[in-house]
């Protein structure tokens, strides 16, 4: 699922990055790989404040729509 | 002996403290800044270290050596072109994985390269002691574990510096690609070798890589190149699309394989950062935490200035009684007493504003918080066609604009930047703050800290609305979504803050020696000529010009004396005082210029408002068209951000004096 539907403080780990070569390249270099933990802090309006692997991001709705995450544990989330 | 100097660039990851290390080796006083883009220039400064000169080359923070917005470019260049003896990569302790991700760019281009691990207190801390002795063996470079801001580590740092300058660099563990992209990069090469010019300047390994990835601006390299045909020909039959996150990949994968050998896996848990994040970052309590704090900023700044402003007013006004007392000549006691020590001397009254408005902006940037402004402000900002990253410069706009609009750079997107661009001088910097201070001071009494207040809230509104306009009329089209790095919190250091102060206000004072003092002369001059007029008459060369003017403004509610005011404070904004003072002859006074303008019956509290909304809004000062100019590259840009504005401040101040004029009546 989008990393925009996670719930807050939840905790999950990349997936995917679904993106144009460009922008998942540049999200790669900035640590965004494949089984990075990700838990996210904070979300407004579709915006998110993330922290990955320790380092913490501000991130608009788009670049959020299109990493994939797999939440680290399904109880509580609603899939589909 | 040329020998003698050894060129050493600075780089890594945005946020890690390169600027820290500049400051420890160089011992100048660069600002240090807590979001990304501080260092939008290279700065260089020189050390002399064991009989050796050092210089050092600070470069903006990258992520990687796939350049994407303009300061990035200016860090990769500079290490491709210059081929500096040795680069120093600063990294952050605490996040090593990707900081590691850059090192494995910079072994690729083969650089003499020394790791300064920066932060490592806090890693310490966090309990993520790195082994060093394993990771030097691993990457076969050396390792400076340092804490810039205590200066611990940057002897030994300088030591190995000296040590490494004369040698090449040996990087045992080159990053291997799958086979079918190792093949590639062998037959690049091969093509490559053709033209021994081009490998004399590149790597050709590197080269062959970066072509593989896609990278524009490798492609550019060959532009001159009797090989760039063939090199086009055989990229044009692999399917390239997957290349780059596939030796990204690798290059993590590599990384991987290092870092359990020399780091203990972090502990994951809710860092008080994160929970400071939650509540000032939050929806309903983020803007008004935000309004509320500029709000104190003013109130604080004006209470804590008024006992020195009171003091330099009276040492300002003894001097002018001094020299109306002791000198004869009337043109000589004219010119010190109307010209410099009124024009100056009204400039100068609001020192102590400017200096504490910088300590606390300072005190708040090094905590961590203004980089935050930009995610709380993304939602307004991003429906009005302006995204969340663009309000860092805009922020640092109430510094100054030349560095405020230098820092679009960190803008990836053209029409996001050119927007920022147009609109960041309407964040009100520290050159206008004089203006307001006087005119708030003179006619709202109590209430000047929320009516200046008022006006930087203004500034941001007009900059948000514009931005909206030249999102719908200009830039068709949505804001780039948006991703920065936020630095944790810590305790922000007043001495830090107190250097950023006294380097700033330093600056200040620069121009009032300076730009100022040469703009009151002149105007006195003017004021003074021709022989046997009455000073700063209508009758007078100033008088003449201004009248001829005054029709511009006289809608507005200004007179000939506001009109030549606001032409001179295009030099520099404060300037508009400075006129004022010098116009008003007020040197010889108690009081000086405020008491002149409470008594000259054109200033009502509207016109007062209305002047200052003009001051905000109107043409920024020469050095910030000047530098809007060379960011955009164009006339026609800075043309327009001149006539724009001007435009606006007339209809703003038009309104607010109308308005005013009912409301004070």
């Amino acid at each position: 699922m989008p990393l925009t539907m996670l719930p807050e403080g939840k905790g999950c780990r990349i997936r995917e990055v679904r993106a144009g070569k460009e922008l998942k390249r540049r999200l790669i270099e900035m640590g965004f790989t494949p089984s990075s933990s990700v838990r996210l802090i904070g979300c407004e309006r579709g915006n998110l404040l993330i922290n990955v692997n320790g380092a913490r991001y501000a991130l608009g709705k788009g670049m959020a729509m299109k990493i994939m995450v797999e939440p680290d544990s399904l109880e509580g989330v609603e899939l589909g | 002996m040329v020998e003698n100097k050894i060129r050493v660039a600075l780089t890594g990851n945005p946020n890690v403290g390169k600027t820290t290390v500049f400051n420890a080796i160089t011992g100048s006083r660069q600002k240090v800044g807590n979001w990304p883009g501080v260092t939008v220039e290279k700065k260089t400064g020189i050390k002399e270290y064991g009989g050796r000169i050092l210089e050092i080359v600070d470069l903006p923070g990258t992520y990687s050596l796939t350049a994407y917005s303009a300061d990035e470019v200016v860090a990769r260049d500079y290490i491709l072109e210059e081929k500096p003896d040795v680069v120093i990569q600063v990294l952050d302790s605490t996040n090593l994985e990707r900081n590691l991700y850059l090192t494995t760019q910079l072994l690729e281009i083969g650089t003499n390269l020394i790791l300064a691990l920066n932060m490592s207190d806090l890693a310490e801390r966090k309990g993520e002691d790195v082994n060093i002795p394993v990771l030097e063996k691993l990457l076969g470079i050396s390792l400076i574990r340092t804490t810039a801001n205590e200066g611990k580590g940057i002897n030994e740092l300088l030591d190995e510096i000296i040590l490494r300058s004369g040698s090449a660099s040996s990087f045992p563990n080159k990053i291997e690609y799958n086979k079918k992209i190792e093949d590639e990069i062998r037959q690049l090469e091969r093509i490559l070798a053709e033209d021994e010019a081009l490998m004399t300047r590149y790597p050709s390994r590197w080269l062959s890589i970066k072509l593989l990835e896609g990278d524009e601006n490798a492609h550019s390299k060959l532009s001159s190149s009797n090989v760039q045909f063939k090199v086009n020909k055989f990229l044009s039959n692999l399917i390239s699309e997957e290349y780059e996150a596939e030796m990204a990949d690798k290059r993590y994968e590599f990384i991987s394989r290092v870092l359990p050998q020399v780091s203990k896996g972090r502990v994951e848990r809710m860092s008080s950062s994160d929970m400071i994040d939650k509540v000032l970052t939050s929806r309903y309590l983020g803007i008004p935490i935000f309004l509320a704090l500029m709000w104190g900023m003013f109130e604080l700044t004006f209470t804590f200035a008024t006992p020195f402003m009171e003091l330099i007013d009276m040492f300002f006004g003894s001097l002018a009684k001094i020299v109306a007392v002791n000198i004869d000549s009337p043109w000589l006691s004219s010119l010190l007493g109307d010209g410099i020590i009124a024009g100056v001397g009204s400039v100068m009254l609001f020192v102590p504003n400017i200096f504490i408005l910088f300590f606390l902006l300072a005190l708040l940037e090094d905590s961590g918080y203004l980089a935050r402004a930009a995610f709380i402000m993304d939602r307004l900002m991003y429906s009005m066609g302006i995204q969340g990253k663009s309000f860092i410069p805009m922020l640092m706009g109430f510094g100054c604009s030349v560095p405020a609009v230098m820092a679009t750079r960190t803008l990836e997107d053209r029409a996001d930047r050119l927007i920022t661009m147009m609109v960041t001088p309407f964040m009100s910097c520290g050159a206008r703050m004089p203006v307001y201070v006087l005119l708030a001071g003179t006619f709202f009494g109590k209430q000047a800290g929320s009516v200046i207040f008022g006006i930087y809230v203004l500034g941001i509104i007009v900059a948000i609305v514009s931005a909206k306009l030249f999102r719908s009329i200009i830039f068709k089209g949505k804001p780039s979504s948006f991703i920065m790095e936020l630095p944790p919190y810590h305790s922000p250091s007043a001495g830090n803050s107190f250097k950023y102060m006294m380097n700033q206000g330093s600056l200040y004072l620069k121009r009032v020696g300076t730009v100022i003092v040469g703009g009151v002369v002149v105007i006195w001059l003017l004021a003074y000529f021709p022989q046997g007029v009455e000073y700063g008459s209508a009758e007078s060369y100033i008088g003449s010009l201004g009248k001829l003017i005054e029709p511009l403004v006289a809608p507005i509610g200004f007179d000939w004396k506001i009109a030549i005011s606001l032409i001179f404070g295009f030099l520099a904004k404060e300037v508009v005082i400075g006129s004022l003072g010098t116009l008003y002859g007020t040197g010889a006074d108690e009081g000086m210029l405020s008491s002149a303008l409470v008594a000259d019956p054109i200033f009502t509290p509207a016109v007062a408002l209305g002047l200052m909304v003009f001051t905000l809004l109107y043409v920024p000062c020469i050095g910030a068209v000047a530098v809007i100019k060379k960011e955009s590259g164009s006339w026609k840009w800075m043309l327009f951000a001149a006539a724009y504005s001007t435009a606006m401040a007339w209809i703003m101040a038009f309104v607010t004096v109308k308005i005013g004029n009912i409301i004070f009546a």
